[in-house]
Formats: C-alpha cells, sequence, structure tokens
C-alpha cells in the first residue's frame, strides 16, 4: 500500500509541482456527472442551520462553543436561543465535561470547537463522561481534515474519524455537503446518544436534495454500478462522483456509496454491493490508519474479501495550502480514486 | 427521609468505615485512606443534607444531586449510597467483582441506582456538576448540585477552566467540597505539587469560600454544610474546603498517603475493626 503513494511528508519539496487547478476543475465540469451542481457551501453552514432549525424544533436542544462561535456557525442560534447558549471560553475539556451534565439533566447539548480540539484534545473527557456514560451529547466537530486549508497540520485533524469510532457507544457522522450535514444535523438532536459529527470549512459543491431526510446508519447508494465500488465519505463523495463520470468514459461502470455513517456502518449496504462488483475503492479525508477504509476492509475480510484500494492520508501530516491542492498533494482527489479503481479492478 | 440525631449519624460514620474497609480487604484492592477521612462528609449529605429521591432518577428533577469527583472515594460512596437505600447493602459484598454493578470506580454503565457518571479520571466532576446545575437553571429547578474533589485533583488544569466558568455564569447552585487531606498517592500534596493558598485561589476564580476546619467532626461538618446552602442564591459557587485526616478512624492508618491505595491484610483488618464499632450490621 505504501508504494502508491508519491508523495511521502518527508520529501515533499521535491514533489512540489505546480498544480494547473483551474484546468482539472474545467475536466471535471466537462464531464457527464450524475450529480451536479449550482452552488457551493462549507458544510459547517450546514450544521449552523440545521443546529438552529434543530433548536427550533426542540426546547431542550442547547448549545455550548469554546470561543469559535462564528467559524462553527452557531451564531443564528446564540442569537434566537440566547439562554440556551453557553459560550464557554477557551476550555474544551470543562464544555465537554458541562455538556455531559446538561445532558444528565435532560438537554439535547452540541458542544461544537475545531475537530482537533473536539477529540484529540478532550479524548478522556469524551471517553469517561460521555461515551462510558452513556450521555446524549453532540459532539460538533469542524474544520476537519487538510480542506481546512492555510492554517495547517496543527489544525488539520486526520486521525479524530479514528478516535471516535473505537469509543464505545459513540454515533460518528460525516456527511458530504451543506445539505447533508444540515439533515444530520437535524437527525441526531431526535437521536438519543452520543454523536461525533463532523463537517468541514471549505466552500463546496451542493450536490445532494434540500429537505433530505438523513437515516443514520443507512449507507445512501448514489449511483448504480457494476464493475468497482467507491464507498466515500465527507468532502470525497463529491470526488467519488466526479471518478464515477471519469472513469464512465473510460467504460467503467462505478456504483457510488455515499458512507455518511462510518458507525454504526451500513455493513449490509457494504457487502451488497461488492457482491456485485466483486472490488473497492474507500475514500475519505482523514489517515488511512483507523479510517473508513479499515472499517470497509475490516467487513469484507471476514465476509468478503475481495480487493480494496485505500484514498486517504498515508500516515502524515498535513500542511498549509488551499483544499484543492491539499487533496491533490495528498492524493485525495477524483484522480486518484481514478487510480485506485483501476487498481482495485486489476486485483479481481 | 426524617432527619437522625447527631449519635445515630455517628453510628452509620462507624459502620461505613466498616463497610470500607471491609471491601477493600476482601479484593485486596481498592482505596481506603480517603473514603475513611470523608467518612462524617458522606453521612452528613446523604443522611441530613441532601434532599434526594431514593427512587433513582438518572435526570434528577427537583431533588439535590451529589458527583463524586475523585472516583477512587468509590467504596465510601457505595457504602453510603446503600446504607440509605438506593440498593440492598449485601451488594457490597460484590465492589471490585466481575459482574458486579459496584465498579472499581462510579460508572453508570451497569446502572447502579444512585451514579449519574463514570468517575475515576480525576478532573472532570466539577465541570459535570456545573453542566448539571446549568440545566436546573434552565429548567427552574431550585434543587442544588454538590460536588466532591479530592485536593491533589486540583493539580487537573480543568478544574480550573470550570471554576472559571462557574463565577463567569453565577453558578450559585453548586457546591463543591474540597477533601483537604493534605495527602496523595505519591506523598503530602505540599511536596508533590503545593496547593499553596487554596482559600485566596478559590476565591480569586471568584467563588464564595468556606472553611470547615474540623471536617471529622460530624458536627462540624453539618454546620459547615448548612453554612454553604444558606451561601446559595447569592450569585455565586460556593467552595467548602473540608479539613479531613486520610485515614481517619483507624490508628495507625491516619494522616498519610501510605493507605491512599493498599487494602488492609487480614491481621491490619482485625486490628482495625476492633476501633469501629459495627452498629448497623456488617454487610
Ligand atoms: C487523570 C488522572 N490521573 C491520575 C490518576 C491516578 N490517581 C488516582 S488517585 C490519585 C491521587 C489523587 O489525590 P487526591 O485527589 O488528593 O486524593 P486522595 O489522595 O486524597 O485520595 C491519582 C494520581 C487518576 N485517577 N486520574
Amino acid at each position: 500500500m505504501t508504494s502508491n503513494w508519491p508523495l511521502p511528508w518527508n520529501n515533499w519539496k521535491k514533489h512540489l509541482a505546480i498544480i494547473d487547478l483551474s484546468i482539472a476543475k474545467d475536466k471535471k465540469m466537462s464531464l457527464d456527472l450524475k450529480y451536479t451542481y449550482t452552488e457551493k457551501k462549507d458544510t459547517r453552514s450546514g450544521f449552523g442551520d440545521g443546529f438552529l432549525e434543530a433548536g427550533r424544533r426542540n426546547p431542550n436542544v442547547v448549545g455550548l462553543c469554546a470561543d469559535l462561535i462564528g467559524s462553527l456557525k452557531m451564531g443564528d442560534f446564540q442569537k434566537e436561543f440566547p439562554e440556551r447558549f453557553f459560550q464557554t471560553g477557551i476550555a474544551e475539556a470543562n464544555m465537554i465535561g458541562l455538556a455531559a451534565g446538561m445532558a444528565l439533566g435532560g438537554k439535547i447539548p452540541f458542544a461544537g470547537t475545531f475537530a482537533n480540539f473536539a477529540t484529540g484534545r478532550v479524548y478522556d473527557q469524551i471517553r469517561q463522561s460521555v461515551a462510558y456514560s452513556d450521555k446524549n451529547v453532540k459532539i460538533c466537530a469542524s474544520h476537519a481534515g487538510l480542506t481546512l486549508g492555510e492554517d495547517g497540520a496543527t489544525h488539520q485533524i486526520l486521525e479524530d474519524l479514528g478516535m471516535m469510532k473505537m469509543l464505545p457507544h459513540m454515533t460518528v457522522i460525516n456527511p458530504c455537503d451543506y445539505n447533508q450535514t444540515k439533515a444530520a444535523t437535524i437527525a441526531i438532536a431526535e437521536y438519543e446518544g452520543p454523536v461525533y459529527l463532523r463537517f468541514g470549512r471549505p466552500s463546496w459543491p451542493i450536490f445532494t436534495p434540500t429537505n433530505q431526510k438523513f437515516e443514520i446508519g443507512k449507507a445512501w447508494k448514489m449511483i448504480d454500478g457494476k464493475d468497482v465500488t467507491i464507498f466515500a465519505t465527507g468532502h470525497l463523495v463529491w470526488e467519488a462522483v466526479v471518478a464515477e463520470a471519469m472513469l464512465r468514459e473510460e467504460g467503467i461502470h462505478a456504483e457510488v456509496i455515499n458512507i455518511h455513517t462510518i458507525k454504526p456502518l451500513d455493513t449490509e449496504a457494504i457487502l451488497e454491493s461488492v457482491k456485485k462488483t466483486g472490488c473497492a475503492v474507500s475514500a475519505e479525508e482523514h489517515q488511512l490508519n483507523g479510517g473508513l477504509g479499515d472499517s470497509i476492509a475490516q467487513t469484507l475480510i471476514r465476509h468478503n474479501p475481495a480487493p480494496l484500494e485505500y484514498v486517504g492520508v498515508n500516515d502524515s501530516f498535513g500542511e498549509s495550502g488551499t483544499p484543492t491542492q491539499l487533496l491533490e498533494k495528498y492524493g485525495l482527489n477524483a484522480e486518484n480514486i481514478v487510480k485506485a479503481a483501476k487498481r482495485a479492478l486489476a486485483r479481481k | 427521609m426524617k432527619k437522625q440525631s447527631l449519635p445515630e449519624l455517628q453510628k452509620i460514620c462507624s459502620q461505613l468505615r466498616r463497610d470500607v474497609l471491609r471491601m477493600v480487604h476482601a479484593v485486596q484492592s481498592g482505596h481506603p485512606g480517603a473514603p475513611l477521612g470523608c467518612a462524617e462528609f458522606f453521612v452528613a449529605l446523604y443522611f441530613d443534607q441532601l434532599h434526594h429521591n431514593p427512587n433513582f432518577q438518572m435526570n434528577g428533577k427537583g431533588e439535590d444531586l451529589f458527583f463524586l469527583s475523585n472516583g477512587h472515594l468509590s467504596a465510601g460512596w457505595y457504602s453510603v449510597l446503600a446504607r440509605s437505600g438506593y440498593f440492598p447493602v449485601a451488594e457490597l459484598k460484590t465492589f471490585r467483582k466481575l459482574n458486579s454493578r459496584l465498579q472499581g470506580h462510579p460508572a453508570t454503565h451497569e446502572h447502579l441506582p444512585g451514579i449519574r457518571i463514570a468517575s475515576g479520571s480525576l478532573g472532570q466532576g466539577l465541570s459535570v456538576a456545573i453542566g448539571t446545575a446549568q440545566a436546573k437553571k434552565l429548567d427552574q429547578d431550585k434543587s442544588l448540585v454538590y460536588v466532591l474533589m479530592g485536593d491533589g485533583e486540583l493539580q487537573e488544569g480543568q478544574v480550573w477552566e470550570a471554576a472559571m466558568y462557574a463565577a463567569h455564569y453565577g453558578m450559585d447552585n453548586v457546591i463543591a467540597t474540597v477533601d483537604y487531606n493534605g495527602q496523595q498517592i505519591d506523598g503530602p500534596t505540599e511536596k508533590i505539587m503545593d496547593l499553596m493558598n487554596l482559600k485566596a485561589k478559590w476565591e480569586a476564580f471568584g467563588w464564595e469560600v468556606i472553611e470547615t476546619k474540623e471536617g471529622n467532626d460530624l458536627a462540624a461538618v453539618i454546620a459547615g454544610l448548612e453554612k454553604a446552602k444558606s451561601l446559595t442564591g447569592k450569585g455565586k459557587p460556593i467552595l467548602n474546603l473540608l479539613y479531613t485526616e486520610m485515614g481517619y478512624g483507624v490508628d495507625f492508618m491516619v494522616g498519610t498517603h501510605k493507605w491512599h491505595g493498599s487494602p488492609p491484610n487480614d491481621e491490619q483488618l482485625a486490628l482495625a475493626l476492633e476501633q469501629l464499632e459495627e452498629t448497623l450490621g456488617d454487610y
């Protein structure tokens, strides 16, 4: 697997090719895409709007944020429900404990900060006070992955899905665009139990329907295919949609499955698809270690050990750059999904 | 619950100490020192101060709640919970054993009545207590939230994050008690990491601080908690510095960190139990 990665992080200077991103983008737009978009927006705005809606539907929904209200798009909720919103200051450990306490008192707390500070920094607090104690806390994590861009590796957490999915009782959700994030946010308010909701900063195509119903734990087959299955999560679902069209131009019919819920994983949908296609690719904005690909591999190896190729970050930290540059450099875009699909096909 | 007289409450303290020692002895593990020192606090709280409902409800609406942040005092907490009717006293014999509801450190997972959050990893309980107190304020629920922390535990940064929050939001329905026994695992707190002037620290963080200098004198502990209660509802969170002695009640255990986490052997147990009257019947 390691040999597939052209850009080991310690050699990055050698590989500093200037990538003509506008050409790549135009190429995508001329493709015969099964899903298209007219507008782009950040998934965090989907969270913010969903949060407001959840707050309107249920007076028990409350919010907490550690000095990142603007970044998390929690401001509209705060404005409408000031008495139900708690600025905690830059004190994430306390925020998680507060949320656990509010949950046991019957509230539905949404605790928001950057994904790095919402997981790694407070892992033990989440483990003991939320997951082990089975508290109805929604951990809302923005700026996940490489695509937060210029802030660089200190903020680009690529291990959060792994950390969160390892915790018993934890539901882990990583929606793909504004609409899906909004729907997911509304759905988790109605679900009883701890949830990790991951979203991001970049402006991203809105290609899934407005007012969709979000079913936790239910994979969504977006495109039917027969040759290879692409399992994608988060921002990379869009890249998978683009990759599908690129593959189709070459006569390869890929099935695209949107795995918005990483835990509990819809193993039935995964196995059913791979039974048909015989090989698969996983695509995520996360480390290969502990990510979605790992979960899919576990499923396949037990029930149907078909070839699986991974698209993800291979044991490295990120760096500063624009989202598109970073996805390109770290091998996470549609072109890389296409390559991975071909590798998987060749191993069938 | 009908209030009991001081001598009656004293008897419960003695029985609690016996329970703790027999529990940790039976499994040759656990923490006897701090719960021995907090026996008066536990009994004063559960048998005199708390307005609570032994028909356990997780959300605790309309009743006073207690959180044990220093979860290693579990043996003491389990004893007072059982003795005040949360679960059968006989269940104390399952402490720390396989398939027990009485986990080494308190947990909600096994649904033991009286426990609302897991603790054991130190430094988290104050945040949880304040969160619950915040939920009570949202619900216009006038009851109080109590929490106990160790003094060594105060070395955790999260405690001070929580302290800041509570003052900022005027969490005047919170009464936090510090088991000020001056000991922690590796030695006296003064040597390990000096807490210096704790009263001044908490005051500087915006808390109303009271000192209960005789933390192993039941009447003084009750008076301290009464005072604390009288200070609630005035815009500030309340901190009760409870001066206790680790290992109190057993002459060879008192005042040293050596009994923080070591169980007595058979002989030591016998010697210790001779000093503590069996008042309510051993489990
Ligand atoms: C986060 C964390 N670090 C370390 C420990 C291990 N530990 C358990 S009790 C203890 C000492 C606590 O001191 P104090 O709060 O004074 O309690 P006491 O010694 O009085 O029982 C330590 C270090 C722990 N439980 N949690």
